[in-house]
């Protein structure tokens, strides 16, 4: 059992569904500043989302981990929510898609021409790579 | 009085009539449970996410930011979401009606971008311009499609083809009552109240790049929410309406059918007589 001193609550919402909502003793994501870990009492804090993983971590059960593109996160002391407009747990991924998705941004990424959107495939390639990353 | 063959024959068509405004209303009532669940579920979303805009905003009054200022056009864009299909009561008129009537929007400076085929001919007909035309969205709306409309909408927005933008839908409070409601989306406003009492409650908020690049990637997102939304409880709303108005169209071909049976009867009867005052008639006449 955990110490009860370090429990927050997190909530994942998607537009969905209520994607998850527990306890954890610390949780860790990726923001468009960079991967963040956070524990109970942090400061209040809104920023924004960037393709990745989300695991989160309960002392003495096993971390939950889930694919979270894009959305934001509001940090409070005692709770983090994060508004994902896709969430995804590791078994609903298709790997076959997003191994295909990752091949074909790929290839538009290296034959670039005017016409190429690259911040959208960009965006595409990560987000592939973060479903391939975790469905392994 | 209508003869005994013409009631027989008008009794069996409203009676088929009957049998399709039942099925109609059973297919209707599914699909509201469907997306009645559904439109509960997006709700969390939509909540957490205006609580956090009008706290961003409580917070952010001063920010000069092209979403929260008057575009320069006077153009008004009006999402107008309604049904492709009719049967469904005055749901499609009642949207088209609110935009028609509402005293600000003159025909010639307000674009539509229509959802639901309903909708659009209505406004077509008298005479607004319809900008976009995304009327397969609502057969079943995604959260992908109310991103690439509202994509469209902003970026006209931002490029200052058009001044303010409108939405209209059907708001579903429950299985039996709906609303047509119409909000102005951009530029933001909210109640004084609710800004003013979110000022107060919230702890001091840091954002992360900063407030104003915050800003620009959540209202966006807000404004999404709400499409999303308005589309999913647009739908439960459409399927609320169909199910009432096939349900009133099923009693009310019970009671035709009650009439003319009444009035078949009374035919039969008048038949049977005047046969019988005939024949014996017929039988003195010989004897």
């Amino acid at each position: 059992m955990a110490d009860e001193g370090r429990i927050f609550q997190i909530k994942i919402i998607t537009p969905d569904r209520v994607f998850h909502t527990g306890s954890a003793t610390m949780i860790e994501f990726n923001t468009a500043a960079g991967e963040i870990g956070v524990y109970k009492n942090h400061i209040p804090l809104t920023t924004v989302l960037a393709p990745g993983i989300v695991t989160i971590h309960n002392d003495g059960e096993e971390d939950v981990v889930a694919a979270v593109h894009s959305g934001f996160a509001e940090i409070l002391p005692e709770q983090v929510t994060l508004l994902a407009e896709i969430a995804e747990w590791p078994d609903e991924i298709d790997k076959d898609r997003a191994e295909a998705a990752k091949a074909r941004a790929e290839e538009r990424l290296a034959n670039k021409t005017e016409a190429t959107d690259v911040k959208r495939a960009e965006f595409a390639l990560r987000k592939a790579l973060v479903r391939i990353d975790i469905a392994k | 009085m209508a003869s005994m063959r013409d009631i027989k024959r008008r009794k069996g068509s409203i009676q088929s009539t009957q049998q399709i405004t039942k099925a109609m209303k059973l297919v209707s009532t599914v699909k509201l449970q469907k997306a009645k669940n559904r439109a509960e579920q997006t709700n969390p979303y939509f909540n957490y996410m205006y609580q956090t805009v009008t706290s961003m905003l409580a917070k952010s009054g001063t920010i000069d930011h092209p979403y929260l200022r008057k575009g320069d056009s006077t153009k008004k864009a009006v999402v107008v979401i309604t049904s492709n299909r009719g049967l469904a009561g005055g749901y499609n008129s009642n949207v088209v009606k609110l935009v028609t009537e509402c005293a600000d929007f003159h025909t010639d400076d307000v674009e539509i971008y229509a959802i639901g085929t309903k909708g659009k001919d209505a406004l077509e007909r008298k005479g607004y311009t319809i900008r976009e035309d995304a009327s397969e969205i609502i057969e079943s709306p995604a959260y992908e499609d109310a991103l690439a409309l509202c994509k469209k909408v902003l970026d006209d927005y931002v490029s200052g083809k058009i001044g303010e933008i409108y939405l209209a839908y059907t708001h579903f409070k429950n299985t039996v009552s709906h609303e047509p409601t119409l909000i102005k989306l951009l530029p933001v406003e909210f109640d004084e109240e609710e800004i003013s009492r979110a000022a107060e409650s919230e702890v001091l908020m840091n954002y992360e790049p900063n407030e104003e690049e915050a800003l620009d990637m959540i209202i966006p997102k807000y404004i999404t929410s709400l499409f999303y939304g308005a589309l999913v409880e647009a739908v439960a709303s459409e399927n609320g309406a169909r199910m009432q108005a096939m349900d009133s169209a099923t009693s009310n071909a019970e009671e035709m059918i009650s009439d003319l049976t009444l009035k078949f009867n009374r035919a039969r009867q008048g038949s049977i007589t005047q046969e019988l005052t005939e024949i014996i008639a017929g039988a003195s006449a010989i004897s």
